[in-house]
This record gives C-alpha cells, structure tokens and sequence, in this order.
C-alpha cells in the first residue's frame, strides 16, 4: 500500500480513502487457494476412515489421529525451527498424516505413526524446502521408513475385518492373537487358490473388496470409497485422469499379462482390488508437488507406477508394490516434465 | 445467442465478467474538464515533440504534437484554451510521463464537424487523414492506426478482423460503440478495406453482449452501399483472453499466426472497434483523435457510467464528475482487471489507450500472499500461448530468469490467465517480466 500523492486526487477523495493497494496484474484472481485444494481432498479421505472403524475397529481412528496430530505437530515445529511462516492452516500436513495413517496395517503400535510422521514431514517434506520443494511423497517416506525398521509390525499387524460392529474387539489385544494375511500375500505366497479359501468365492471376494471388507492397510481397503473420492476431485478438476487411469489399466494389463500361471491367465480385476492400488492411483500418484505436471508425462508417470507396482508383486520380495513404485516414479518427475512440453500456439500454424 | 459460436481453443480463463455495472448504460458525454495533461507518447513508438509552447493559444483540434521519421501519432489539443507548458503527468505504466497541458477557456465551444464522402478520396487520401489525426489502437497497445494500414508491397492480405470482443470484465466502451455507432464501425471497416484493397471483414464479438451483434448485424443488413464488400459479425463464446490479437484471429478465421511474425503474415490486419470508430471520425468527419469513451466502474464509484471523455482529462475529475468514490475503494486500475495497471493516485490523465477506470473495493480484488507453486499444472492449462508459466517462476525465484527462453516467453503477452488461476496466488505474470527483462540483460552482455 501506498500513501496516495498529487493534489487533485486529495481534493476530490472523500474522507475514507488514505491509500490505494498498488499491485501487478491481474487484479483478479479465481477462488481457488491451495488451502481449498487441500482441504477438499480431506474431506474426500474422510469416508474411508469412518469405513475402517467398522471393517478393523476404533484403533484406525486413534491410529490416524496421531498420524495427523505427529505430521500437524512436526510441520509446526520445524517451520517454527527453520523461521518459515507457519503453513498448517494449508491442510498439506493433515493430508499428509491421514494417507500415512492409511498405508499401515490397523494392528500397529501407535508410537508408530507418530515416529512415520516425523520422518514424513520433517526429513522428506521441511528439509527439502517445504511445501512444493519435496521430491518424494512424504507420506509414502514415512511409510518405507517404518516398514524398514519395524519390518515385523509392518507386515503382520494385519487385522481380519470384524464383525456385527463391534468396533472395539481389537482393543487392548495382542495383535499376534489376531493377526491373519492379506489377499495380496496369500496370492504371492499359495496362488488363488489360498485367497479362494479364506475369502469365499470370486463374485463374493470381487463385492467385499469393492466395498473394502478385507485385510489390509487401515484406508485402502475402500475401493468404492476412494474411487467415489477421486472421482469428485477429477469432477473439482482438482486433479486430473491422466495418473489413476494409466496407472490402474497398467496394473490391470500387466496383470492379466503376466500374473498367471501361464501368460494371459492373470486376474486383472483382483490386482487393482487389493493392497493400495485405488488409494495410490487417486490419492498419491496424484499428489501435485510429487507428480508430473503435464498431461502426456502423467499418462507414463501413471503407466510407470503401474509397471513397477506389477514387478515388485510378481518378482519382488513384498507382495505389494504400490508404494515403492511411486516413490521410484517420484524420481522420474522432473525428467518427465521437460521431455514432454505444453504444445505451443504457434505450433498450431499452417505449415 | 443462438447458432454456432466460435472460441479459441488452446487455454483461456472466465473470470467473473462483472459487465453488469454499466452494459446498459448509455454513452454520456463527460463536460470539458478544466485542464487536460496531454501525455507526449499516447502510442507505441516515439513520443511527440511538443508544437507549442507555453501560453500559446489552442482550439479544440489544433496539432499540438508529431513524431517525425519514427513510429509515433500525431497529438492534437482535446480542448480549447491556453497551454500551460509541458509538465510532467503521472502515468500508470512509466509513472511519469512529459505531458502538454492545457488549461480549458471556459467560454470556448465545442467544435463541430461536418461528414463528407469518403469514397471521393484516393488510398493515399484516407490513410494520410487517419495518420494525420492521430488514431492510435484503442484496445490498449496503441500501434499508430496508420503505419498498421501502410504494408510492405510484398504482403498480401485478404481479411480484415474487426475486435469486438472485449473479454475484459467490467469494460464496455466497446460493447457501447458497438451498441450505439454500429453504422460508423461498419463505414470505417469498409474504409480500411479500400485501403488493404480487400473486401472481406470479419467481427468478432463475444456471445456475452447480444445488443452489440444485434446492432452491427442491423447496420451490416440497412448499409445500401456495400459495393461488394462483405462483413460479418461472428459471435464468440466468452472466453478470456479472446480480445488479444492471436486469439480474435484464431477465432473469427481459424488461422494460426506463427511465432515472431505480424499478423500480416497470415493474411490478417486486425483492428479495434473503437480504433474503427475513430478511422471514421477522423476520415469522414475529419475530427481528429482527441476523444474516447472509457468504461468507468467497480463498486468503489458512486456512479458507474461510459464516458466520452477527452484525452488528458484526470481520472481524478472523471471521480467527481460522477459523485466521488465510496469508502471502501482500495485500488484503482487504469484498465480492466486482467492487464490494467493499479495507480496510486487519481492525478493521472487519460490517454488514447484507456479504455476503463475501475474503482474497485476490497471485496473486488485480490490482496492474498502468494505462497510457493505447489506444481499443480493449472497454470499450464489456461495459458492461451502454452506456455509454462510454473517453470519460468521457479527459475526466476531461482536467480536462473535469463534461462526461460526455452518456455517460450516471447509469445506471452501478458493476459495473466496464469496468475489467475494460480492458487498459491503467484504473481506469474510479473515473474514472466522480470524473466524477459533478464533474458534482455544477458543478450546485451
């Protein structure tokens, strides 16, 4: 703001008027604010949380509450330590905290997501520059991190889902007591035929993982939920079909490809059901700051988080691949952004 | 609007078009101010040098300035009265401007001017009255009206388009000219057309002001001297930034301009309706260019109104001419919101090119921080030209601005789609000057 100058302008200002904001164009802007943004694609994460309190008990919730509460904390803290503006208001960490919440078994400890959250904002997100200066997505760090040094909890803590609402039957357990596994590790580790036997047959195994009633992750489980969310973000044109859509036919070709026992037997629709491959597609292959930018470089981003989420369950070591996929993806990032560049106006002249 | 309506198809915007204010308000002739600033360069090019000097006596319409040799328009008084010298004017882009001032005779009177036959004059007639009265381009750039007319032998063009659209919010001069001399806008097309040797005129209007096509397509069907030329008004979807040069062509003609070329290069002379307008005042009227209408709106002015207002005349009277401004004003953009420039006073005169002052409040404006791009690529949709706006931000917050040619920033002209879709609120457009100015700076070393 400046004081306003020149005689005239005094003379005819009525009382009021002592200074004008003076900025660049434009002077208008749309109502979108990255906070919008943010918040938005919370309250889209929400249905599945709620979900997951009945399908593995009311520690998802506690879980995920300090999940967030250790990502608020720690974004605050270390802005607070680095002297950057305080950002929490944005949302980023919020959202931040709930998919990391929703990337680990309902079973954990709940130290655990508190110490993931630190490594996730912290060391990926803060020393990196903050919000928009992350290379890797902060959550899926926090993730890889604990499955690095809890590697027990983080591939045991599975919880069958319960019944008849009784969301507080997990409470106070050992988790060994109830552990079980998952579709995707029965599948790697004793072919269809396991999954088979402990989920009931195709059409009912198709309908309960639709809707999210399997073992697995505390959030990903809804493939219903987190598509009915993604779809709203692409209708917000918050986020666009590029990443999901390539990211979810790779896995679904590459699968049919090469997950049988003989080539072209594999099942398709089962892989893009189980482990995180609808939480993934929507809601972290998409993350802006950790994705490509333009449209053709999002459909191989996509196709590339989907071939090498295929890789790592049919030849890796862990049954699921989502996440390292995207974070090897996150790499490829920038490269992909200045290969592919917008089309030019003037490309568009007769030749 | 019913029918087929065109747009550009690559990017645009729709900021909130905010017409309403003043669309149906009719033209009204501002009185004489008491003293106008005539800035020395109303145009691109050189600035005039001043004909008259201090205590001179001048009559509305007297050349008081010309560029010699250089690209430049010729500079008459807006009013009668006694020159006060040559001062220096505030100006909302260089922030102080050379500028003759005249202080009015208020016993003076208006001039008047009677229309001739225009088609009694040769080629070089017409062009030498539409250079010798000054017309510059009304819809902001100001390119002298008469050296776009004059082409090289070698180039041949086919199609004049006219720019009716008018895709800034808030402004109306042109949908108003449109509304209320569409039998003026359609002689001075056929004027341009004698000159370019053509007979094919194309408007373009955006499907957002149906009076104006109305009214130019009611003069287009009452004209009883076509003389084979054929004008049509194409209506356009609304779509921002459709009145930029690359975009109305596009759009009334399909053709694509290269980069780094004239329009010309494709066959296409483009002019503004009220550039149209003042072609035909100066050739059949013989009135030089010493008047304009200028959208005055936002809510932060007491009566929002289109005004003929004579050049040089203070946005500072304009604002007491129509009641003052209301408590809540925060910024003043001479302009319309898109690309208009924020003043810090109201002693700043009108030029040739001012097609609106907006008087905005807070609630009309946008006053957040801007934060750090987020990468989300919304930028990279709106850019009419397909640029990357992101990039060039995040290179020149890096210190790297001499390094974005590569995206291409030559092409942009500054239309601030990307800005404002932004939702970290980055002020991308200035990055982007401050990126060409670099790059300037690197090739002079």
């Amino acid at each position: 703001m400046r004081e306003t100058q020149g005689t005239a302008a005094e003379a005819t200002m009525k009382p009021g008027l002592a200074s004008l904001f003076v900025s660049v164009s434009p002077h208008v802007k749309n109502t979108e604010t990255v906070g919008k943004i943010m918040w938005t694609v919370v309250a889209c994460l929400i249905p599945p949380l709620i979900l997951s309190v009945f399908i593995f008990g009311f520690q998802t919730l506690i879980i995920t509450l300090f999940s967030v509460g250790s990502c608020v904390a720690t974004e605050a803290i270390s802005e607070k330590l680095l002297h950057r503006p305080i950002t929490i208001k944005d949302g980023s960490a919020v959202i931040t905290g709930l998919l990391l919440a929703y990337v680990i078994p309902p079973g954990v400890p709940y130290w655990m997501p508190i110490l993931g959250g630190v490594m996730a904002i912290f060391v990926t997100k803060q020393l990196m520059g903050g919000l928009g200066f992350n290379v890797f997505n902060p959550a899926l760090i926090g993730r890889a991190f604990l499955l690095a040094t809890y590697p027990v909890a983080m591939t045991s803590a599975w919880l069958p889902p319960i019944h008849h609402a009784a969301i507080f039957e997990y409470m106070g357990k050992g988790v060994d007591a109830v552990s079980t596994a998952t579709p995707l590790y029965l599948l790697k580790h004793y072919g269809i035929g396991a999954v088979i036997e402990k989920f009931g047959s195709m059409s009912t195994i198709y309908g309960n993982f639709f809707v999210g009633w399997r073992p697995g992750c505390i959030g990903e489980t809804s493939a219903l939920l987190l598509l009915l969310g993604g779809l709203f973000l692409i209708y917000k044109k918050y986020i666009t079909w590029h990443i999901p859509v390539s990211m979810i036919v790779t896995i679904a070709v590459l699968t049919w490809i090469f997950g049988g026992e003989k080539f072209f037997t594999g099942n398709p629709l089962l892989a893009v059901l189980s482990g995180g491959v609808m939480l993934g597609a929507f809601f972290m292959a998409t993350d802006y700051v950790t994705s490509p930018s333009q449209k053709n470089a999002k459909l191989i981003f996509g196709a590339g988080v989907g071939a090498l989420t295929v890789l790592i369950r049919l030849k890796g070591g862990y049954p699921e691949g989502v996440c390292y996929a995207i974070l090897l993806m996150n790499t490829m990032v920038i490269p992909l952004d200045s290969w592919f560049r917008p089309k030019r106006f003037s490309e568009g002249a007769a030749k | 609007m019913n029918g087929d309506t065109a747009t550009f198809p690559m990017g645009g915007v729709h900021p909130p078009e905010c017409k309403e204010l003043t669309n149906n308000l009719s033209i009204e002739t501002m009185p004489n101010p008491s003293e106008v600033r005539l800035v020395l360069k109303q145009h691109a090019g050189a600035p005039c040098e001043p004909l008259v000097k201090k205590k001179d006596k001048v009559v509305e319409g007297d050349l008081v300035g010309s560029v010699e040799r250089k690209l430049g328009a010729n500079l008459h008084a807006s009013i009668s009265g006694t020159v006060k010298g040559v001062v220096n004017a505030f100006h909302p882009i260089v922030g102080k401007a050379p500028a003759i001032a005249i202080s009015a005779d208020p016993q003076a009177e208006g001039k008047s001017y009677q229309p001739v036959d225009w088609r009694a004059f040769s080629k070089e007639e017409l062009l030498a009255k539409i250079k010798d009265a000054g017309v510059v381009g009304m819809g902001g750039a100001g390119f002298p009206a008469g050296v776009k007319l004059t082409l090289r032998p070698d180039v041949k063009v086919d199609t004049l388009v006219l720019n009716g659209a008018e895709c800034e919010p808030y402004l109306n001069a042109d949908n108003r000219c449109m509304i209320e001399y569409p039998r003026d806008i359609i002689e001075g097309a056929k004027i341009i057309m004698t000159i370019l040797g053509i007979n094919y005129c194309g408007i373009g209007v955006e499907d957002n002001k149906p009076d104006a096509i109305q009214a130019l397509r009611k003069a287009i069907e009452e004209d009883t001297s076509k003389n084979g030329f054929k004008i049509v008004v194409k209506p356009l979807k609304v779509k921002y930034p459709q009145g930029s040069a690359d975009q109305i062509m596009q759009s009334v003609t399909g053709r694509v301009r290269p980069s780094g070329v004239r329009s010309s290069a494709i066959g296409i002379i483009v002019h503004n309706v009220g550039t149209t307008k003042a072609i035909y005042d100066a050739v059949v009227l013989g009135k030089p260019s010493y008047e304009r209408v200028v959208t005055v709106s936002g809510k932060g002015i007491k009566r929002p109104a289109n005004l003929m207002v004579k050049v040089g005349t203070s946005v500072a009277e304009i604002a007491d001419y129509l009641g003052g401004t209301t408590p809540d004003l925060a910024k003043v953009v001479i302009g319309g919101p898109m690309m208009g420039f924020a003043v810090s006073t109201l002693d700043i005169p009108v030029t040739k090119t001012t097609s609106g002052v907006l008087f905005l409040t807070k609630d009309e404006i946008d006053t957040q921080p801007y934060g750090p791009c987020i990468r989300c690529g919304f930028c990279l949709e709106a850019c009419p030209m397909g640029l990357e706006p992101n990039n060039v931000s995040i290179y020149v917050e890096a210190g790297r601005g001499a390094d974005t040619a590569q995206f291409g920033i030559d092409d942009c002209f500054e239309c601030g789609s990307c800005a404002f879709v932004c939702p970290s609120k980055r002020p991308l457009v200035q990055f982007i000057r401050l990126a060409k100015m670099k790059i300037k700076e690197s090739k002079g070393k």
